[in-house]
């Protein structure tokens, strides 16, 4: 599973010439990596262990049960979880610290699912984007485009596919211009399949690396816009067969025990092959993305923590168990 | 193993009504169930906990255990503390003394501030007449200025925006001076989602307040939220005393368990449902309704009050008569399918029909682009067809179906039904208005 970028990439190609960033973006970016290992590090310590060295009475169990829940992991995930680890516990007398550690083992085991890698080997890879209104698809995008662009030196065109919603278009055109790459735009209320074919068409004349499509935001229950979902997948594949070749749900971590229906109904409309975790950065665990894991298989990829271009992250399974069951 | 809450707990009470007496054990089995299906819908752990205990309590105390009809009382205790937890009747938008009115909009990043300060603005306008004024305060996100400028538009208010000015709070300061010069009554201040954790921004916000000294400063809250609700509320509160909440997203599926965590946590009542990304989907929230439709008891009221809005009541009286009379016409149904269609998607209108649970309603998927059809069907037909559908026949059904881009059995059928329909609504006496969700049921 991937713990950097390097993980995430499947590349084939030989590493391009580097282009020159800007030196704010670069200071910025080592320093949120610096805050961000801080925090991590500071999560790894005293406070997590602390819950389950404990002696193992009633209590404590339920204390354990608490935090996952309030991490938004759910009751039954929570139930099956805590069960197991109390199994363990009689059978092998495991207590204490190593019983805290097992806990994050059998979280990190849960979060571990499928696939975590995004495969660029193909030329160019398509990568759609879809989500529930405002999880942070088209932010996630443009931090992705940034990430490829200036990290990975790679070209990158954008589909501004969401017609729909107001100023979506110049939110994704802002982006693209941060991230410096070209953007595929239609006019408002047309047809989002004709922008996404006609961003692979131009990714295709452009001889881009990467193609990425965004989408308007829906509610899985909407079954006229899931359907509408599934025809711009068809479409892509229609301009570049196999395309996409990498299907994105953006989770907002902020999101209950509804974000598994989200990503049923997203799966079944549109195969989605990774999950963006986005705001992880507030106070929110995100634990529902190990009900997704486990029910549907499918793994997060990545992790947005801020609104700024350098605020996504590769997903790392073990820290983020550890994350949930910090206090 | 997901159904909704009210499924569950109907499930639950249902078997506690089925005993003939309670034991506390029972009562201890039940209270597990609600536990259970209340964590499922995101109601907060700690919100949850509390609930249950006060429940049973009042349960032990009412003497349920060994009384007559035990399960009855369980519900209406859990019904009542449900209820009781939603917060009284609904409340509206304060008005201050004197205009301006100021309403600032707060929340987490995507929970919908922009679109319900467009919604917001057009509720004010029809409902009370008022003229308002936007203020563009995101100075943060992409195109925030733009979107809420396309959205005021929508709503008939102007929006007060200051290029190339980066600090919010002056524009806040400015917004307002304009809204006085202009003698508007209302000015709504849109803001950039912030985290609560975000102290930067939460000073920020701190500082509009101050500046522009709200008459209600609003939490914007998505209904998705999970266990995080409490928290988020918790810190808005304490940073802006904010009065009140706009639940969003109310329109997907989501139990909104959040709702219940943070008017619990808070006290702050829920004033308004947002219900859908057009700009009408809007509306005041009916704690106490909220309430029984968790129970699936159906939401009969606003149910009812929609339809008042929506239905010409000359014209429905007109209909119903010619419904009795056998007299109703494939273009009576046309305009009734519009009107219907006007309220909204129909699964969200059944689902407030008692008896519509959420697992019926996700069963029956009315299909909207099979109403379009019938929509474009009737449409290609000429008046007199409309009037008289047995005239349909042979080279009239092919010219229809070309005309509607579908096919000849699609017409046929649509005939078919239509003509089954009639029969039945001579057969209802007295008629009312035809149930439209069982029609539609039987017409596929
Ligand atoms: N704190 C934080 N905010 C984020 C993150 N990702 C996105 N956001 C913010 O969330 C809000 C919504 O993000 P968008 O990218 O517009 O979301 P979207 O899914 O494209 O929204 P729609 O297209 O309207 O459905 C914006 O204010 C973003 O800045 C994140 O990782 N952390
Ligand atoms: N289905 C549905 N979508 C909604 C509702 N309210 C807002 N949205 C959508 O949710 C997304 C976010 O809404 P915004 O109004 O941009 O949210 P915001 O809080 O202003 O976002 P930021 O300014 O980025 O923090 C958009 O796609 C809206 O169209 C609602 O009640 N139902
Ligand atoms: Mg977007
Ligand atoms: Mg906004």
């Amino acid at each position: 599973m991937a713990h950097d970028w390097n993980d995430v990439f499947l590349l084939d190609r030989p590493e391009r010439e580097a282009v020159a960033e800007a030196p704010e973006a670069r200071g910025g970016f080592l320093r949120r990596l610096r805050e961000s290992l801080g925090r991590t590090r500071e999560a790894l310590s005293a406070e997590v262990q602390a819950t389950v060295a404990q002696a193992l009475d009633e209590e404590s169990w339920e204390r354990l049960e608490e935090a996952l829940i309030m991490a938004d992991v759910g009751a039954v995930t929570t139930a099956d979880v805590v069960e197991r680890l109390e199994r363990e516990a009689t059978d092998t007398g495991l207590s204490g610290e190593a019983l805290g550690e097992r806990l994050i083992e059998l979280l990190t085991e849960q979060a571990t699912v499928g696939d975590g890698h995004i495969d660029l080997r193909h030329r160019p890879t398509v990568i759609m984007v879809a989500g529930v209104n405002g999880t942070g698809k088209t932010t996630t995008i443009g931090k992705l485009a940034w990430h490829l662009v200036q990290e990975q030196q790679l070209k990158v065109v954008l589909g501004a596919g969401d017609t729909f919603r107001a100023a979506a278009v110049e939110q994704l055109a802002e982006w693209a211009r941060r991230a410096g790459c070209e953007i595929v735009t239609g006019d408002d209320g047309s047809d989002p399949g004709a922008v996404a074919f006609e961003a692979v068409r131009r990714g295709r004349e452009q001889d881009a690396d990467v193609v990425i499509v965004d989408t308007a935001g829906r509610l899985h229950t909407q079954d006229d816009l899931m359907a509408e979902l599934a025809k711009v997948r068809r479409v892509l594949d229609k301009q570049l067969e196999g395309a996409p070749h990498e299907t994105l749900l953006t989770v907002d971590a902020t999101t209950g025990q509804n974000g598994l229906r989200q990503a049923r109904s997203f799966s079944e409309a549109a195969p989605v092959t990774g999950i963006v975790l986005t705001k992880l950065d507030g106070t929110a665990k995100g634990g529902i993305a190990i009900a997704i894991a486990r029910e549907l298989g499918i793994p997060v990829k990545l992790i947005g923590v801020g609104e700024q271009l350098e605020d996504l992250r590769p997903f790392d399974p073990g820290n983020f168990a550890r994350a949930l069951l910090e206090p | 193993m997901f159904d909704g809450l009210s499924d569950k707990l109907q499930a639950t009470l249902a078997e506690l009504r089925s005993h003939g007496t309670l034991t506390e054990d029972d009562i201890d089995r039940a209270m597990r169930e609600i536990r259970l299906a209340l964590l499922e819908a995101d109601v907060n752990f700690k919100v949850v906990k509390a609930f249950t205990t006060t429940v049973k309590e009042r349960c032990l105390g009412a003497d349920v255990v060994g009384g007559l009809n035990p399960g009855q009382q369980v519900v209406k205790i859990v019904d009542e503390e449900l209820a009781a937890l939603m917060g009284g009747t609904a409340a509206g938008v304060a008005f201050a003394p004197r205009p301006p009115t100021v309403i600032l909009l707060a929340g987490l990043q995507g929970s919908g501030k922009t679109t319900a300060a467009a919604k917001l603005a057009l509720h004010l306008r029809e409902e009370h007449g008022s003229s308002v004024a936007l203020a563009a305060c995101d100075v943060h996100r992409p195109a925030a200025v733009e979107q809420l400028v396309t959205m005021g538009e929508r709503a008939g208010a102007e929006v007060y925006r200051r290029e190339g000015e980066t600090d919010a709070v002056a524009i806040a300061t400015w917004a307002l001076e304009e809204t006085r010069r202009q003698g508007k009554d209302v000015l709504i201040v849109d803001t950039a989602g912030r985290l609560h954790v975000d102290a930067d921004l939460m000073d920020e916000l701190v500082r509009i307040r101050k500046a522009t000294r709200p008459t209600q400063v609003l939490l914007v809250v998505d209904a998705m939220t999970g266990q995080d609700a409490v928290n988020v509320a918790q810190e808005f509160a304490a940073a802006v005393q904010f009065d009140g909440v706009v639940m969003t997203k109310l329109d997907g599926d989501a139990r909104g368990g959040a709702a219940l965590s943070v008017k619990a946590v808070t006290g702050k009542p829920i004033l308004f449902a947002s219900t859908g990304e057009k700009i009408d989907q809007f509306e005041r929230f009916h704690p106490d309704r909220m309430a029984q439709r968790i129970l699936g008891m159906g939401d009969v009221l606003s149910l009812i009050e929609k339809t008042q809005k929506e239905f010409d009541e000359d014209e429905a009286r007109v209909l119903e008569r010619r419904m009795r009379k056998g007299e109703f016409t494939l273009e009576d149904f046309l305009s009734q399918l519009k009107q219907m269609r006007r309220m909204g998607p129909l699964t969200s209108l059944l689902g407030m029909i008692p008896g519509f649970s959420g697992q019926q309603l996700r069963n029956l998927k009315v299909d909207e682009r099979e109403l379009d059809r019938v929509e474009a069907i009737i449409l290609a037909m000429t008046p007199e067809e409309r009037r008289r559908p047995e005239l349909i026949k042979g080279s009239r059904r092919l010219r229809i179906a070309r005309g509607s881009g579908t096919s000849v059995q699609q017409v046929n059928r649509l005939v078919k039904q239509f003509d089954e329909m009639r029969k039945v609504m001579k057969r209802i006496a007295g008629g009312k208005m035809p149930d439209m969700a069982a029609l539609l049921r039987q017409g596929r």
